[in-house]
């Protein structure tokens, strides 16, 4: 359509900067047309812009001492001090202490058990079968942590049925929901139970898109099972695992908010205090927002970081990697 | 599977009963909190494992809905869900929409814009000071607005419109039709499956927000059936006088279950439906991250 305009353009003196002209023209022409379908994009854009890029922009009160009464234009600018002021809470040590261990359990313990269970899953012979466990195994995904924590509450609490098995036999009662050192395990327990069903959704994508013949010459090879599990299941879903792994990764100093949040109280700070519920303490609770911004500034900035430092090494590995 | 031979039969045997275990280790939390939800209250406190009520009664679910506070966290719970959900499906098909069109100058800074946003997550701080700033605290629509859209589910919808051939949109636009038009009787009627699993994801979402009403919420008569669900079951210490008008008993066992179980069963419910949609594959966009 450009084109025959600027032919039909070519007769004029200057035709270069006629054709330049009927650009634009046909570019406001496409624009006018396209009102309708801005029309349509404003409420999104609107939306995208006020909840994630104005929050974005809004993270500069990293570097003031922000009152919500003065406003970003009219607080006074600190500097660094916020961050000095986060490396400097008595805090902080535990904080990141409790965070890293909770993600490092999960990352050893949480993580592998998604694959154990896609493997047995995709070795199921009855699709039928393997369709119910899915539909099972996937249900405490849907369900929320507070249900989640009030269920276990019932079963494992002090007051629960698996205490009340105990005394019944005449042992002795333990709360492992207030004892300070079952947290961590308990918190990955948690997280085990309702989203390793989850996870294998993935993992059994990446499986059905392995090339059934590679099974058969194997058969045909006379490798068993576990072989085939070996040298062509596991190989064909590496990328995602990696993949995963990597986000992971990248996430470490992410431990969610509300499972520790509505258990942290049950076994105190000390046990349980993470990066989450600190920001939501410093920030919501105490009103120090820049504070609190400047620690989500840098747990993202690490975030990143090491997204970028995990993709490299698996690259260097020989992987495909994030990007 | 082809490769699985009858060779294997004991593996299968030894499979089959790690299965079974896992199913009654996901199940049974389940089944003995609606066993106890509907004990009477001498049973349920009588030590023993409860699958089925030996004595099966209905006041603990009597008690709690007679009592308002419950009823109206439910009711609170439902509004949302369901305006929250709408509003989420417009914003989500009409953004769709507009990303999907080949012909509007902008595409691709729009594109880019959205898919940024997957990149960024916004601090809870800053956004709830945007939250703040709008005037949304203590009023339902900080429940609705601030999560309404879900960059994923954006995207995978835009793939969805973009599959659907070009001809029939351009035709319509020859009729005359207008973007309202054919996004309304062409493209939402051909997606309806990947719309109802979307919208059932949204759904599901706000039904379970624990965080946002939490920090958004100080007015206890906004307060959904999550945060009611911790005031009575997680602090039972905490004056839950306050939170259910009227006499409260110190909240008992099969109280806190039939709680439980009300606030879970919208999700059960709606659990067929949503996972219909996870072996069509319409999801696997959404699910990735």
């Amino acid at each position: 359509m450009q084109t025959t305009k600027g032919a039909v353009a070519g007769k004029l003196p200057s035709p270069a900067a006629t054709a330049r002209k009927s650009k634009q023209r046909s570019l406001l022409s496409r624009m006018k047309r396209a009102r309708g379908a801005y029309l349509l994009f404003l409420p999104g854009l609107l939306f995208f812009l006020t909840f994630y890029y104005l929050p974005l922009l809004g993270n500069i009160i990293a570097f003031q001492d922000y009152s919500p009464y003065l406003g970003i234009l009219r607080s006074p600018w600190v500097g660094f001090s916020n961050f000095a002021s986060v490396f400097t809470d008595p805090e902080i040590g535990i904080v990141i202490i409790n965070t890293l261990v909770i993600s490092i359990l999960q990352i050893v313990f949480a993580f592998p058990v998604g694959i154990i269970l896609s493997l047995m899953l995709n070795a199921l012979i009855s699709e039928r079968f393997k369709r119910f466990m899915q539909s099972v195994l996937y249900l405490p995904h849907f369900i929320g942590w507070v249900i989640i924590i009030s269920i276990w509450q019932q079963l494992v609490g002090g007051d629960g049925l698996v205490n009340h098995f105990i005394s019944g036999i005449g042992g002795h009662p333990v709360n492992i929901l207030t004892n300070p050192d079952f947290f961590k395990p308990l918190i990955v327990l948690q997280v085990i139970w309702k989203e390793t069903g989850w996870s294998t959704i993935l993992f059994m994508a990446a499986m059905t898109g392995i090339d059934i013949s590679l099974y058969e010459a194997a058969v045909v090879d006379g490798a068993g099972k576990w072989r085939r599990m070996w040298h062509i299941t596991l190989p064909g879903i590496r990328s995602v695992i990696i993949l995963l792994l990597i986000l992971r990764i990248g996430n470490i100093l992410s431990t969610g908010f509300e499972q520790i949040f509505l258990q942290r109280n049950a076994v105190g700070l000390n046990a349980a205090e993470v990066i989450d519920t600190f920001v939501y303490d410093r920030g919501i609770i105490n009103g120090n927002w820049g504070v609190a911004t400047a620690i989500a500034l840098i747990k993202t900035v690490i975030g990143a970081l090491l997204v970028y430092s995990a993709n490299r090494i698996a690259k260097r590995l020989g992987e495909e990697g994030l990007y | 599977m082809v490769t699985w031979e009858k060779s294997s039969k004991l593996g299968q045997l030894i499979l089959l009963i790690i299965m079974v275990i896992l199913a009654v280790v996901m199940l049974f939390p389940f089944v003995y909190v609606i066993a106890v939800s509907f004990s009477s209250y001498k049973d349920a406190i009588s030590n023993s494992l409860i699958i089925i009520p030996a004595h099966p009664t209905l006041q603990a679910y009597t008690w709690v809905l007679q009592n308002g506070g419950v009823l109206h966290a439910l009711l609170i719970s439902f509004f949302s869900s369901t305006v929250g959900t709408l509003v989420s499906l417009f914003l989500t098909v009409t953004a769709a929409y507009t990303l999907s069109c080949r012909d509007v100058p902008g595409n691709k800074f729009f594109l880019w814009l959205v898919l940024l946003t997957l990149l960024i997550s916004p601090s809870i701080i800053t956004k709830y000071l945007v939250v703040r700033q709008l005037g949304m605290i203590d009023t339902l629509w900080a429940l609705i607005i601030p999560s309404a859209l879900n960059p994923f589910n954006v995207l995978v919808i835009r793939q969805f419109f973009m599959g659907i051939p070009q001809e029939l949109i351009d035709s319509a636009k020859l009729d005359g039709a207008n973007d309202w038009q054919i996004l309304g009787r062409i493209m939402l009627p051909l997606s309806k499956a990947s719309l109802a699993a979307i919208g059932l994801f949204y759904a599901v979402e706000i039904w379970n927000s624990f965080f946002e009403p939490t920090i958004y919420l100080n007015n206890q008569q906004l307060y959904p059936v999550s945060v009611i669900l911790r005031l009575i079951v997680l602090q039972a210490t905490e004056p839950v006088e306050a939170v259910l008008p009227g006499q409260v008993p110190p909240p008992d066992l099969t109280l806190q279950m039939a709680v439980v179980v009300l606030a879970t069963l919208p999700i059960l419910l709606i659990y067929p439906f949503l996972q219909r949609y996870f072996t069509k594959g319409v999801l696997t966009g959404s699910i990735k991250g």
